[in-house]
């Protein structure tokens, strides 16, 4: 059964805490999205995951396996792109993936074939006997899933498996992502919202080394302000609003970019009473748009948050 | 024992794939033979051993060794693929072990590829090629202590400019601690008890034995401790950084 456990995982650098009580479950099937500011504390929770580093406190359990105790078994597992795909510059790719396979404990036709299989799904024949300090950014993040992948393991632990690529290679290894999460336990961390919004099952909201938010991405929108407000396009934004600002079932209005929003203050049906007045008032709208929640709203909430605590 | 091959395999795959193997052996053997026939007088002395080409290895070594274990272990901090090999189902040991091996491999082999010379000395005259088999191992042995240092530098710092400093500093005292250049100081603020062990920790006291033919069971017991210790060291240091 494939699963993580991580118990209160806590971390410190010298006098700095850096994790702080992390506390979740995951099974297989899921992709768990950490979203956080830099410096949040998601690169350390992921070398405690994976062993990297020991904690100051608190466990894992990889599939059951302690990480501080069972190392061998929990690395068996996963597979780790680490924070930036560091590889062995000094080495070809095809001899590095070897490598991997030979210490991973593959052998023989299995070794050949898994390399074969992950060479194939990343694209990197071309760049087989290429040395690997001569890659292309996109290259090398694709040499370090691979390398991760090669086992064909039940939980993938990948660092900002995105970051630097162009918008062509990011789309690429979000595709490749969703195709592995089927049984799999995949792990990201994130700085950019639109990934979590397009491949994350559960997100972990992380600042401050704290979990500040667990969730699925719709959950956690609707804790956004903008959870079930109103947003118009009009021809009279100005007198629009005043008059928007006068029924009992709206809080407040807002105008920005052209778009005007109302919030709901919960008293009564907001959309139905905005719509009787705009066929009352005889208005042209342009646009109307029930909005489900942002999570970029409750991200930047988080993050602010934290930092005036700082 | 396989984790072990599969590491060094590794290590030796990028000692040749760049420059590092070619220029340790190139350097290695013109230095070692230049050094033997000009400065150690290998013909003019008309004696059929090897002793002028063995006797230079210790300063050889002082540079060159630090050189190779300087990047085993401070390069994987440097570009960050510490994190990717220590996550592998590997253990602490096996890696180290293996990367140790890797770097004594390519020592041996600058040291097997100066066969020419022993050749030479055998078709000149008539050597006692047990003394010779025996100054290789010597030679050999004395590399991997030297070896052990550098590899347990590497692993105390991401600098390799630093890594080198400093195991050259520490192979340098433990080359000369026999000498009065560095027993004397030390004598100054030690015990005469603890003066006289250092005395008998010299590489160059007991490599000049080995290299003269008499390999004695207590240099081959003092040097194996040695690299056993800054091996276990180089173990601790590896552990000591993951934990906060
Ligand atoms: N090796 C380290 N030594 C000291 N502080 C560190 C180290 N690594 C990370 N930190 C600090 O710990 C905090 C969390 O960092 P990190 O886990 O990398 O955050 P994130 O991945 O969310 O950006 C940051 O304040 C960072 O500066
Ligand atoms: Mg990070």
């Amino acid at each position: 059964m494939t699963s993580i456990l991580a118990q209160s995982l806590t971390r410190c650098y010298g006098r700095m805490l850096a994790v702080d009580r992390v506390s979740f479950e995951v099974d297989g099937g899921t992709v768990l999205g950490f979203l956080g500011p830099n410096g949040a504390g998601k690169s350390t929770t992921m070398k405690m995951l994976t062993g990297y580093l020991h904690p100051t406190s608190g466990t894992a359990l990889i599939n059951g396996y302690d990480i501080r105790t069972h190392r061998r078994q929990a690395h068996q597992a996963m597979g780790y792109l680490p924070e930036g795909a560091p590889l062995y510059n000094d080495m070809r790719v095809k001899d590095f993936l070897r490598f991997v396979a030979a210490a991973r404990g593959l052998s023989g036709t299995t070794a050949k074939t898994a390399i074969g299989s992950v060479a194939e799904r990343l694209e990197l024949e071309e760049v087989a006997e290429q040395s690997i300090g001569t890659l292309s950014k996109g290259f090398g993040r694709r040499v370090g899933i691979a390398q991760a992948l090669l086992h064909d393991p039940p939980i993938l632990i990948l660092d900002e498996p995105t970051d630097g690529l162009d918008p062509i290679q990011k789309t690429q290894v979000r595709r490749l992502i969703q195709e592995m999460s089927d049984t799999k336990i995949v792990v990201i961390s994130t700085h950019i919202l639109e990934e979590v919004e397009l491949l994350c099952d559960r997100v972990m909201i992380i600042a401050q080394g704290q979990l500040q938010l667990d969730g699925t991405p719709t959950e956690i929108r609707s804790r956004s302000r903008y959870a079930g407000a109103l947003s118009l396009v009009v021809d009279q934004p100005q007198s629009v609003a005043s008059k928007l600002s006068g029924l009992p079932s709206v809080s407040n209005v807002e105008y920005r970019a052209g778009k005007l929003t109302a919030f709901p203050s919960g008293d009564g049906d907001l959309a139905g009473a905005v719509q009787a007045l705009i066929q009352s008032e005889n208005w042209v709208v342009r646009e109307f748009h029930l909005e489900s929640g942002r999570l970029d709203d409750v991200f930047a909430r988080i993050a602010g948050q934290s930092e005036s605590h700082a | 024992m396989l984790n072990i091959l599969i590491v060094t395999r590794r290590e030796w795959l990028a000692y040749f794939h760049t420059p590092i193997a070619p220029l340790y052996l190139i350097i290695f053997l013109v230095l070692s033979s230049a050094l033997a026939f000009y400065l150690g007088g290998f013909y003019e002395r008309e004696i059929a051993d090897l002793e002028p080409f063995f006797q230079f290895h210790p300063w050889i070594y002082l540079f060159l060794v630090p050189a190779i274990g300087m990047r085993l272990w401070s390069e994987e901090y440097r570009s960050g693929s510490a994190e990717l090999l220590l996550t592998l189902p590997l253990s602490t040991w096996e890696v180290v072990l293996g990367k140790y091996l890797a770097a004594l491999g390519l020592i041996g082999l600058g040291l097997a590829l100066s066969f020419p010379i022993w050749i030479t000395v055998n078709v000149l005259g008539d050597p006692d090629n047990g003394v010779i088999v025996g100054a290789y191992l010597g030679s050999w042995l004395m590399a991997g202590g030297f070896l052990a240092i550098s590899a347990a530098a590497s692993a105390a710092t991401s600098n390799q400019v630093v890594a080198f400093i400093a195991s050259s500093s520490i192979c340098f005292v433990f080359l000369m601690a026999g000498m009065p250049l560095v027993l004397d100081p030390i004598g100054q603020v030690l015990p005469q008890g603890i003066v006289d062990v250092i005395s008998q920790a010299s590489f160059l006291i007991h490599y000049s034995a080995m290299a003269r033919g008499m390999l004695d069971l207590k240099s081959g017991v003092y040097f194996v401790g040695l690299i056993l210790l800054m091996l276990i060291s180089n173990w601790a240091l590896i552990e000591v950084r993951k934990a906060p």
